[in-house]
Order: C-alpha cells, then sequence, then structure tokens
C-alpha cells in the first residue's frame, strides 16, 4: 500500500496538471486556514478574558446580609441581622468539602467618607478584617513585607498591610512604608506590608486602594463584637460551591432565625456560577468557530471530489486497460483514494502551517504594541491540530468515496472503447 | 487449452435483443496461432472478448486451461487475466505518462513482482521485440509499430497461457503489418498459444489456422499453410 510505485503514481496524476491541482488545493488549505484562525482567535479571546478573572479561586461564593422581608418566630420583618462567628464554624461543620471559610468585617465602601489617616494626608478606602486564608480566594501580591498570620489573629495584633493604590495616596514616593503607623477611624495600626493586585474586572484601581487587618484586631477596635458581615466560601477542586450554595444559605438562614423562604435576607454571589456563564460562551463560541470552518472545508472537499470525478473520468480508458491487464477493482480504489486523501492532507498541511505562521505573527504584533483589552496569545493546541489532521484524512476518504466507485463501475471492456 | 462449447450471447439494445453469437463450438490447442475472421457484426470481437473475460457469457461453457470460467467476480476474473492471459489491442492502449518499460512491467506489478526483477523481466520481453534502446522513452516518442511491439511485450511480460490479439496490425500500414506479424509468429514457435482476430486475409494466411465467422456462427474452420512474414520484411 505504502510502495513506491503506488507513491510515484500518484504524484505523476497529480503533477500532470498543475495549475488544476493547486486550485483544487487551494479549496482544502482556504478550508483549513480559517479553521484554525478561528479557533485561534477564539482562543485568543477567551485568555483574554480570563486573564480578568486572574488567579481567583473560581470555586467560590460570597454571602452578606441584607434585612429581613418576612416575619419568623416572633421576629417582625425588616430586622437588620448580622452573621456570627459561630456560623462560620457551624458551616464548617456540616459541610466537609469546603477548602475556606473567611468571615469578614468592613469599614468604608465606595463613596465613603475619609476613615484612614497618616500625618497630614487622608483618605476613603476600604478596610477589611480578614483571616490569612484570604489571599488564597482573593489572590494578590506581596509587593513589601509580609500578610496576616494566624499569630496576628490569636494575639490581635493591631497591624495592617495596605495596597500599593493606599501608598501612593499616604505616602511620599521615597519614604518607608513598613513600620510606620496608619490611623483607621482614630485607632493607630503598623503597617507590615503591602499588596497588589492583578485580577482587574472593571475595577483595578479601587483592588489597590484596600486595607487588610487581622479579623479579630478589627472587631476589638470596631466593636464588633462576634459579628460577621461578610464570607467567603471555596470548596474543594472535586466538589462545586453552586451545588453546596443552597446548604450553606439555608444553614445561616436557620442559625439566624430567618424565614427559609425570605429570599432576599442573605445577599450571595456565585463566582462559580458566572465563571461557568463564561465557559459555556467559549464553548458556543468553540463550536461556531468550528461549525464555520468545517463548513468553508467542506466546499473546498466538494472541489476535491469534483476533481477527483474528472480525473477518473479522463482516465476511464487507463483504469480499462490497467483492468484488462489484471489490476483488482479494490487497487484501483485504493489509489483513487489515496490520490484524494494524498491532495487534502497536503494542502491541509499547508493551510495549517501558513495558519501557525498568521497565529505567531499576531503574536508577536501583540507582543510589540502592548496587551490589548480582552484579547491575549491567540493559539491553537496540539489536540487542535490532531483533530484537524483527523478531518483531513476523513475528508479525503469522502472526496475520493464517489470517484473511486465510479472507476471502477464502468465495465472494462467499455472503458477501453472510450475515446 | 482452450475449450468452447455451445457458446450464446446476446446484446439488449433497448427493447430488441441482438444474438450476437448463436452456438459456438470451438477449441484451440497448446502452441496454437488462430486467426478469428469474419465481416464487421459477425461477432468476432465479442467471440474474443468473451475468451478474454472481458465480457460475460450467455449459454454454453467455456474452460481455460482445464479451468471453467463462469460467474467470475471481478476481482477473480482480473486475478484470471493476469496469469492466464495477454492482450494486444489494435489501438495499442499503452498508457501515455509511462515509459515503455514501465508500461511493460505493468502486469508483473500486478502480480506483485518485486521492482528489481520487474525491471529484468521488462528489460528482457522489450529486447525480444528491438526495443530495448527505446525503453526510457514515452508511447509518445514511438512509431505505431513500435508501440504495437511495445504491446506485446507488455501483453508477453505476465507469461500468459493464451495471447489474444484483436486487430493487432488494424492501424498500421502493410510493412509494418508484416514485422508485427514476423514477431507473433516469432512467438508462436516458441510454443505460445496465440488467438488474433482480423478481416485482413493477408494477415490471416499468416497464421496456422482460420476461423470464419459470419452472423454469429462458425462457417468455416481449416487449418493453413503458415506463409511466413519473414519474406516480406
Amino acid at each position: 500500500m505504502f510502495e513506491k510505485d503506488r507513491w510515484k503514481e500518484i504524484l505523476e496524476v497529480l503533477t500532470s496538471n498543475w495549475f488544476r491541482t493547486v486550485l483544487t488545493a487551494f479549496g482544502v488549505f482556504w478550508g483549513i486556514l480559517i479553521l484554525i484562525i478561528l479557533l485561534a482567535a477564539g482562543k485568543g479571546l477567551e485568555n483574554g478574558i480570563k486573564s480578568d478573572f486572574g488567579d481567583i479561586a473560581t470555586n467560590t461564593m460570597f454571602m452578606w446580609t441584607r434585612s429581613t422581608t418576612k416575619p419568623y418566630k416572633g421576629l417582625p420583618k425588616g430586622r437588620r441581622f448580622r452573621f456570627k462567628l459561630e456560623d462560620v464554624e457551624s458551616i464548617r461543620d456540616n459541610f466537609k468539602n469546603l477548602r475556606f471559610v473567611s468571615p469578614r468585617n468592613q469599614l468604608g465602601g465606595f463613596g465613603g467618607a475619609n476613615n484612614v489617616i497618616r500625618g497630614l494626608n487622608a483618605g476613603a478606602y476600604n478596610v477589611y478584617g480578614d483571616y490569612p486564608e484570604i489571599i488564597n480566594q482573593d489572590p494578590m501580591t506581596i509587593t513589601e513585607g509580609r500578610f496576616i498570620n494566624h499569630s496576628d489573629i490569636n494575639e490581635k495584633r493591631k497591624i495592617a498591610i495596605i495596597g500599593e493604590g493606599v501608598k501612593t495616596g499616604l505616602y511620599k514616593k521615597e519614604e518607608e512604608v513598613i513600620g510606620s503607623y496608619i490611623k483607621i477611624q482614630g485607632v493607630s495600626f503598623l503597617v507590615v506590608g503591602t499588596y497588589e493586585k492583578k485580577s482587574n474586572n472593571g475595577d483595578g484601581e479601587e483592588g489597590q486602594k484596600e486595607i487588610y487587618v487581622p479579623f479579630t484586631s478589627f472587631s476589638q477596635a470596631f466593636n464588633r463584637a462576634d459579628n460577621v458581615g461578610w464570607m467567603a466560601i471555596t470548596a474543594n477542586d472535586g466538589s462545586s460551591i453552586s451545588d453546596l450554595k443552597e446548604g450553606i444559605v439555608a444553614l445561616v438562614k436557620e442559625k439566624r432565625k430567618v424565614h427559609p423562604k425570605d429570599k432576599r435576607a442573605v445577599g450571595h454571589f456565585d463566582l462559580y456560577e458566572q465563571y461557568n456563564r463564561v465557559e459555556s460562551l467559549f464553548g458556543a463560541m468553540r463550536f461556531i468557530a468550528y461549525f464555520v470552518g468545517v463548513l468553508v472545508l467542506l466546499s473546498g472537499i466538494i472541489g476535491v471530489s469534483n476533481i477527483m470525478l474528472i480525473v477518473v473520468k479522463e482516465r476511464t480508458k487507463e483504469i480499462g486497460i490497467r483492468r484488462a491487464l489484471g489490476e483488482k477493482p479494490w487497487s484501483i480504489k485504493l489509489q483513487i483514494l489515496m490520490e484524494s486523501i494524498f491532495l487534502t492532507i497536503t494542502s491541509g498541511m499547508a493551510g495549517i502551517t501558513v495558519g501557525a505562521l498568521f497565529i505567531y505573527g499576531i503574536n508577536m504584533v501583540l507582543e510589540m504594541n502592548g496587551p490589548v483589552d480582552m484579547f491575549l496569545n491567540p493559539s491553537v493546541s496540539l489536540g487542535v491540530v490532531v483533530s484537524a489532521l483527523l478531518i483531513l484524512v476523513f475528508s479525503g476518504l469522502l472526496a475520493g468515496f464517489i470517484p473511486a466507485q465510479s472507476a471502477i463501475k464502468t465495465r472494462p471492456i467499455d472503458a477501453i472503447r472510450t475515446e | 487449452m482452450i475449450e468452447i462449447k455451445d457458446l450464446h450471447k446476446s446484446y439488449k439494445m433497448g427493447s430488441n435483443s441482438l444474438h450476437v453469437l448463436k452456438g459456438i463450438n470451438f477449441s484451440v490447442e497448446e502452441g496454437e496461432l488462430v486467426a478469428i475472421m469474419g465481416s464487421s457484426g459477425s461477432g468476432k470481437s465479442t467471440l474474443l472478448n468473451i475468451l478474454g473475460m472481458l465480457d460475460e457469457l450467455d449459454e454454453g461453457s467455456y474452460d481455460l486451461d482445464g479451468v471453467p470460467i463462469k460467474n467470475l467476480n471481478e476481482t477473480k476474473a482480473a486475478n484470471y487475466r493476469n496469469k492466464f492471459l495477454g492482450f494486444v489491442f489494435q489501438s495499442f492502449n499503452l498508457i501515455n505518462y509511462k515509459s515503455a518499460m514501465e508500461n511493460v512491467a505493468l502486469p508483473l506489478y500486478y502480480q506483485k513482482v518485486g521492482r528489481k526483477e520487474r525491471q529484468e523481466k521488462a528489460l528482457k520481453y522489450l529486447e525480444q521485440v528491438g526495443l530495448k534502446e527505446w525503453a526510457t522513452h514515452l508511447p509518445n516518442e514511438l512509431s505505431g509499430g513500435q508501440k504495437q511491439r511495445v504491446a506485446i511485450a507488455r501483453a508477453m511480460a505476465a507469461e500468459p497461457k493464451v495471447l489474444l490479439a484483436d486487430e493487432p496490425t488494424g492501424a498500421l500500414d502493410s510493412k509494418t503489418s508484416y514485422e508485427v506479424m514476423d514477431l507473433i509468429q516469432k512467438i508462436n514457435d516458441q510454443g505460445n498459444t496465440i488467438l488474433l482476430v482480423t478481416h485482413e486475409p493477408d494477415i490471416a494466411d499468416m497464421c496456422k489456422r482460420i476461423v470464419h465467422l459470419k452472423d454469429g456462427v462458425i462457417i468455416e474452420d481449416k487449418k493453413v499453410d503458415q506463409v511466413r512474414a519473414a519474406q516480406y520484411v
């Protein structure tokens, strides 16, 4: 099957009419090129948007309290309430698949008044009382010093980790930050670290203007007792937070004496669901890329099939002679199929190569001109290339099948007589 | 070698059926050189096609070297053609983009003979027909007589039991025709069985036996004294 003579013959046939062969090959070349470029563009968009998610643990939900809207167990509606520290414990006890449960209390917020003072400078910043685990759920890079640790929590140390945005707001450029003190609502905290956040989903500026202090120190300094305002809950990799969400919310509702059907009392946001929505969007995009690409490829394949039919027609007499000399029908079929597959694969490979070069070029341009919003590193994986090749082999077979069939349909005696 | 009994063949032409061969009884011994003669429409080409397994018979029986030829599928027919038969056509039917040698080697390729042996054998047969120097030439660089000699070499290359020639001299002038007949006679002298269809009496006279066909039946079957073609060359 792979002997030299057969290949020689394939080349002889395909090169006997160069122009026609190249034109035919172009159809397949074009189809696979479009497929590759569409997939790469989709991947680029996907990479761009996913990089906006940063390293945030996506299997995470956030949960906070609002006022109740239903009376329950003698309590009126419109009641304001807080989570308690014991809720955190009971969530941990009841749900074993959770990786982190981080309670948080918060000062300030969007458009708040100045709440942090250092010397003559003042600013309005979000101040969070947090546990050390929060750095895994809302990742940040410590640019100097350190983050909160468990000793800070246990000893209720008054320390603070400030964002790069806070640093530029409160300090002069050359000033040493670590070891200095800032006053948060009149309480002094020692700055032990600075951070920078990568994630920039719309509020990149805002993300750098936060101050982290230990949860326990925060509660003590600002009189929060055992109240908890907000929680970030991350599930283990094996289980989805979206599945656990209902149970967790129901548990805290029960603990806080909230009507089980009160939908507004506990606010929550499921990052995983959002992430999945984006994922499925990309899934749809990939599908469209394949769909359009394969359809374009199909027109190329029809071209190949057409030309193979013409080639077979032209060679009717020759095929008749060969059969008179004793060539078996399957051998003729194989010959036609191999010509077709060879043509599709060669032109397809050329398409893949040019597509790869094109992607390489785009990447170079992107690198030279700096990052573009929502588009990053367009690429196709090896898997895509392999499946493209499989599609090509299959198409070649498809394109050659009808011509091969028609090649042996004519009886040799009639074939020899055709002029 | 060939044994035909009560052979019938008819073709459907629209609603009419055309009865071409109407009961042929005919046998050929090994080493014979038989001319099948007849005017056009007498059924001589149909007979040759059936002998060559290019066409199927309707009724009767056909044995080739003791093997009954019937109900062949295409693969089996191709196999028998390759092993038992060599074809020479009026219009040569060489493959245009292959050199003389490659054309001669083709039947050997279908017998899965190795590349090297194939080339050696092809050259040997080309030498027999006096065209060794032309081995690498394409058919369109050869004259009609040379083409037919390449075709004969190709037919002989597979060492068939029977050589079937359909008007081998039909497209050639008389001088070239005699050259080709000389070659055919020489091949016959080596003991090969040859059947040829012709309508030229002088060509038929160069065979050892003449079978006359008319309207689908044999009207005459006689042995003749062979005229050697060499004397005209």
